[in-house]
């Protein structure tokens, strides 16, 4: 054993057991069951880490979750690099690589800390005043260099090649920490026979009775009753315990979030294992038990490596078998110091002085030090330290008058214990929405009304001291289980006065001297009082603007000091300040944790039809639409896009080409009332539509604006086939759900989706019907029997379809729908039929030039939300005689007949070589500056191999009363001249479409 | 994550959901017959009130109803849900 200020024997670790670690680069050896914090500490390192604003050098503060000053990296290789964690919560394991942070080159000599000499020049919203002008260097200059400089830890350089799991669960009770209050709790509820979850932070359950060496519980020692408890509930198979649990967030209706940390603090974790988990438990009654927090005092360089919490420095000798220093300086302003003092002292550690700002403190625990021989000096304020990367003395002060101090005394000391009480931890509560209130007696916030099904037990809600803590936390459990059981806790122990103090104590250091509110965003009590003088009143302002409690610390050691100085600066007492929100995560949580399994492959789902397969066989490029993949284009040996896109267009205008069309949305409207449904729901008229036949319909919102189309058939008298877009789909049906449920029920219809039913295969071009000839049954393909919109069922090699006689192309066209499971087959036999006639599958780009060299209109493309029928060339597809339909009355409406609206119209560039971007502006004089009139955008522009040139659409302000006007638009290379035609570019007659 | 009981299903969490906006607004009978400020207060008026708020929520992935439920928008409670085509209950604030 080489760590020289562990203890020989006590405390939860195993010394047989030794680990070896390092610590920036420094081989260290700690044994089982330490902390990193506990192991540094066991070897004499208190310098932990650097400030995050000055530099300052900076030793563990606390033991917990709690800790500001302790950040490390643990490393295990280039994609395990988990930044920020607090030292005090690593779990020491063999082989363990730690790292500091926020210093450079070194943590003995940082550079950094030269920003603690201009200090005096970098008060409270220091960035805010200084780089504010010039305006153009923040982008470029300031911000930059800002985020250089600030942050905390290095990010991994590769991704995260670990596992995290999500789980969801529900139980009766809740209980949040697992202390005295919360083990009394879990143990009252489970009596009830209900299902208990007790969760807690730590590696161990027990909380403070971890710590505890001088108390009975029903006549045992506090550990004899800790075991025996875990136990009584480990046995029980209703009660789930879980340790190495962050309860992080505390959200609406009972749902808690808590992180598990399974793997990190393994040596070796298994290949695969996960290394956290996420629970969301959705609990009937919450019991919180998540206890108190230490405040510090607030004194000159209260922040020396060394000074540590009283309590900290008391579970580090009885848990953890390490002792602090060899003769310590105790500073407080309450009692539980003392037993942190009579711990030591047992233990041989030598304590300078108990240095009380109390004027006359009184108690057994008080009167225990005295009686061990310790020096207390009453009505003394600690004044500051002295040291630099390690304390080695102290300055000791009587307190005279108010905010006065006498004569300063120096203690040589290498360790200060300080104490400045306790701040019951309500983050939780708060975050549940429950108002706290401040409590005079105790000088604290203590949880009030509740907003959630929850109570708070021991010491969070000032409940402190073990007898307390047990029979608050019992009737706790009691309660939520709604079980009428009761237990008297027999406790022997010393308990002392819970009150402390609250704010800074009195010094005579001048005004350079910093005193500490808030270590890890290096808040001092001069920075709160500068800004309250520069006016500020508000907490939430004052917060934002010196950063006290925020980041990751979220006020647990700060929040009270920090209220305690600004009343006095304000001269207002504390509850009138107010107290801002505390919020989640109570302590920080990961990425991977809440991404959980939704990343790669599985970060969405993913859609693929039938055909898809054969599209990646023959090597298809494919877009993502949604959710669905869809083939793009089918590139031929070395060809790009473009070239893939003008061969697969002429192809279809030649000969044929062969389209996946799966993905369209497909809802089945029935019902004897269906036609009257679609009379209502879609602009077009439907009670006259022929059995067998088509229509192009056009779906608005109720604003009057277009939503969605696609062609519907109408299969039977009281049966419609509806095709949407493939974004659309499911907006649709819940559209229409939401008028037939809630305001139209009279109406005898049902809905189903059928968008995975079919396989739709689309064959355009003018050989479509010679290609399919050969393949269908019972169905008559002679224009005469099948014209353009109509539809027939029958069977296609030997499966039933539904087969439109539909065009997105302007050709000669059919959509083909069978049962999605025949998908393939039935694609296969036509693609083998199509071979001699040069059949070519195309994509969904080639789709899009397609219609848009006929001026078809895609929703989303060509329509934003913003757009009425009539605005994209639709008002022939109006039902005029329509009573009512979604959408009628808005588009009544006068700012609907406007001339001046954006209409689609056609563009051609004068150079037909020139493809406009789409999304590009529009303005009718050239050579303008900004700000320019616009006009207008382009919506789609291409290609178009047919046309032998550049086609675009466009939305042009009065466009149809500007055709063959010039307008332009602008690039940054310059103006680019277009002359507004129609929209429908190719066979402007529709004869093709009839071949 | 809220719970939400459906009153055709019970309690669920609030995945299984989505929101529908306010409740109790009837379309028009005659939507022609409003002159446009009566077209527009229907359109796009909405209460928002803080406290108790009627609104319509629709049990997607479940039985894909809509109902209706009166939650206190500054708590996030649900004092009842009811089914579509019933009367707003005459309630005054969250049950206790």
């Amino acid at each position: 054993m080489s760590a020289p200020f562990r203890t020989d024997a006590g405390g939860q670790i195993d010394r047989r057991k030794s680990l070896t670690f390092t610590f920036d680069g420094r081989t260290f050896q700690g044994v089982e069951g330490d902390t990193l914090a506990s192991a540094l500490l066991a070897n004499g390192v208190h310098l932990m880490g650097r400030s995050f604003k000055y530099h300052r050098p900076r030793g563990v503060l606390g033991a917990g979750s709690e800790e500001p000053n302790a950040l490390v990296s643990v490393r295990r290789d280039k994609a395990r690099v988990t930044p920020n964690l607090r030292a005090t919560q690593v779990e020491l394991y063999d082989g363990l690589v730690a790292q500091s942070q926020n210093r450079w080159p070194s943590l003995n000599f940082d550079m950094g800390a030269v920003t603690s000499l201009l200090s005096p020049f970098i008060p409270a919203g220091f960035y805010y005043k200084t780089f504010m002008w010039p305006r153009k260097a923040w982008d470029h200059l300031y911000e930059p260099a800002i985020r250089a400089a600030a942050g905390l830890g290095d990010a991994p350089t590769e991704a995260d090649p670990d596992r995290y799991l999500n789980r969801f669960a529900h139980c009766e009770v809740l209980v949040i920490g697992a202390g005295p209050a919360g083990l009394a709790a879990a143990l009252a509820a489970s009596k009830s026979g209900q299902r208990v979850m007790l969760v807690d932070e730590q590696a161990q359950f027990g909380g403070s009775l971890l710590a505890v060496t001088d108390a009975l519980i029903d006549g045992k020692p506090a550990q004899v009753w800790l075991d025996e408890t875990l136990a009584t509930l480990a046995a029980n198979p209703k009660v789930t315990m879980i340790c190495r649990a962050n309860a992080f967030g505390y959200f609406a209706h009972n749902m808690i979030g808590i992180t598990e940390r399974l793997s990190e603090h393994q040596a070796h974790p298994d290949a695969g294992a996960p290394r956290e988990r996420l629970w969301q438990v959705r609990a009937r009654e919450v019991v919180l038990a998540t206890g108190a927090i230490e405040r510090p005092l607030v004194f000159p360089d209260n922040d020396r490596p060394g000074v540590l919490l009283a309590d900290a420095a008391r579970i580090y000798l009885n848990r953890y078998g390490v002792k602090p220093g060899k003769r310590v300086v105790v500073a407080t302003g309450h009692d539980e110091a003392y037993r942190a003092a009579l711990d030591m002292h047992r233990a041989g550690v030598e304590i300078a002085a108990i240095v009380d700002a109390r004027p006359y403190p009184r108690g057994p625990l008080v009167e225990a030090a005295k009686a061990a021989g310790l020096t207390v000096r009453e009505g003394y304020a600690i004044t500051g330290t002295i040291g630099e990367l390690r304390v080695n003395g102290a300055y000791i002060a009587p307190i005279i008058a108010a905010g006065q101090v006498g004569q300063t005394e120096t203690l040589s000391c290498d360790g200060v214990l300080m104490s400045g009480g306790f701040t019951p931890s309500v983050h939780l509560f708060s975050q549940s929405r429950g108002k706290v209130v401040w409590d005079e007696t105790l000088e604290t916030y203590l949880p009030g009304q509740s907003a959630e099904a929850e109570r708070s037990a021991g010491a969070c809600r000032g409940r402190f001291g073990l007898a307390q803590a047990l029979a608050d936390g019992f009737a706790a459990g009691a309660d939520a289980a709604r079980h009428p059981v009761t237990h008297s806790f027999a406790v022997e122990a010393v308990e002392g006065d819970p009150k402390g103090v609250v704010g800074a104590l009195p010094h005579n250091r001048g005004q350079g001297a910093k005193a500490f509110i808030d270590w890890q965003n290096d808040v001092t009590t001069k920075d709160l009082k500068l800004a309250v003088r520069e006016g500020f009143q508000s907490i939430e302002h004052i917060k934002r603007y010196t950063t006290t409690g925020m980041a990751t610390d979220q006020g647990k050691t700060s929040n009270l000091n920090a209220l305690g100085v600004i009343s006095d600066a304000l001269h207002r007492p504390i509850p009138q300040i107010g107290l801002t929100t505390f919020r989640m995560p109570y302590t920080p949580v990961t990425f991977g944790v809440l991404a959980g399994m939704a990343r790669g492959d599985l970060f969405d789902p993913i859609r693929t039809t039938p055909i898809h397969d054969w599209a990646v066989e023959q090597g298809a490029v494919f877009e993502d639409v949604s959710l669905w993949k869809r083939a793009r284009f089918f590139p031929q040996g070395r060809e790009d896009m473009e070239a893939a896109v003008r061969r697969e267009c002429l192809s279809v205008r030649k000969d044929c080409g062969i389209f996946d069309a799966s993905t369209l949305g497909k809802i089945e409207v029935v019902g004897p009332d269906a036609a009257e449904f679609m009379n209502r729901m879609y602009i077009n008229a439907w009670t006259k539509l022929g059995v067998g036949k088509c229509r192009y319909g056009i779906l608005c919102r109720e604003d009057g604006f277009v939503t969605d189309d696609g062609v519907v058939g109408r299969i039977a008298h009281d049966r419609f086939h509806v095709t949407t877009t493939t974004g659309g789909a499911a907006r649709v049906l819940g559209m229409m759900e939401d008028y037939l449920q809630t305001e139209w029920p009279e109406l005898n219809v049902w809905l189903t989706s059928t968008t995975e039913q079919w396989a739709v295969i689309a064959l355009q071009g003018p050989k479509a019907r010679t290609i399919l000839e050969g393949l269908v049954e019972g169905i008559d393909l002679s224009p005469e029997a099948l014209s353009h919109m109509s539809l027939t069922e029958g069977k296609i090699c030997g499966v039933p379809t539904r087969l439109f006689r539909v065009s997105f192309s302007g050709e000669l066209g059919f959509e083909i729908n069978v049962p999605a499971e025949h998908g393939r087959k039935v694609w296969e036999a036509i693609w083998a039929a199509g071979q001699p006639h040069g059949l070519t599958p195309y994509g969904t780009e080639t789709m899009h030039v397609l219609r848009a060299e006929k001026g078809f209109i895609i929703i989303g493309q060509e329509t934003d939300g913003t757009a009425t029928p009539d605005d994209v060339g639709l008002t022939w597809a109006v039902g005029k005689a329509k009573p009512d339909y979604v959408g009628k009355r808005s588009l009544a409406r006068p700012a609907m007949a406007d001339p001046a609206r954006k209409q689609l119209v056609g563009l051609l560039t004068q150079d037909p070589a020139v493809v406009l971007d789409e999304g590009a502006q529009i303005i009718v004089t050239r050579g303008q500056k900004p700000p320019m009139k616009l006009m207008g955008h382009v919506t789609s522009s291409y290609h178009s191999a047919v046309m032998g040139r550049s086609i675009a659409l466009a939305m042009v302000s009065g466009g149809r009363a500007r055709r063959g006007e010039t307008l332009h638009v602008p690039m940054p290379e310059g103006d680019i001249a277009v002359t507004v035609t129609s929209p429908v570019f190719y066979d402007p007659e529709g004869a093709r479409v009839n071949g | 994550m809220l719970l939400i009981t459906c009153p055709h299903c019970g309690p669920r969490p609030e995945l299984e959901f989505v929101h529908g906006g306010e409740a109790h607004i009837a379309r028009p009978a005659q939507p022609e017959a409003l002159n446009a400020e009566e077209w527009t207060e229907y359109l796009y008026m909405r209460a928002n009130p803080k406290g108790l708020h009627a609104e319509r929520w629709r049990h997607l992935h479940g039985c894909a109803r809509f109902f209706n439920a009166l939650r206190d928008t500054t708590t996030d409670q649900f004092v009842v849900t009811y089914k579509t085509g019933e009367a707003r209950p005459d309630l005054k604030g969250p049950a206790a």
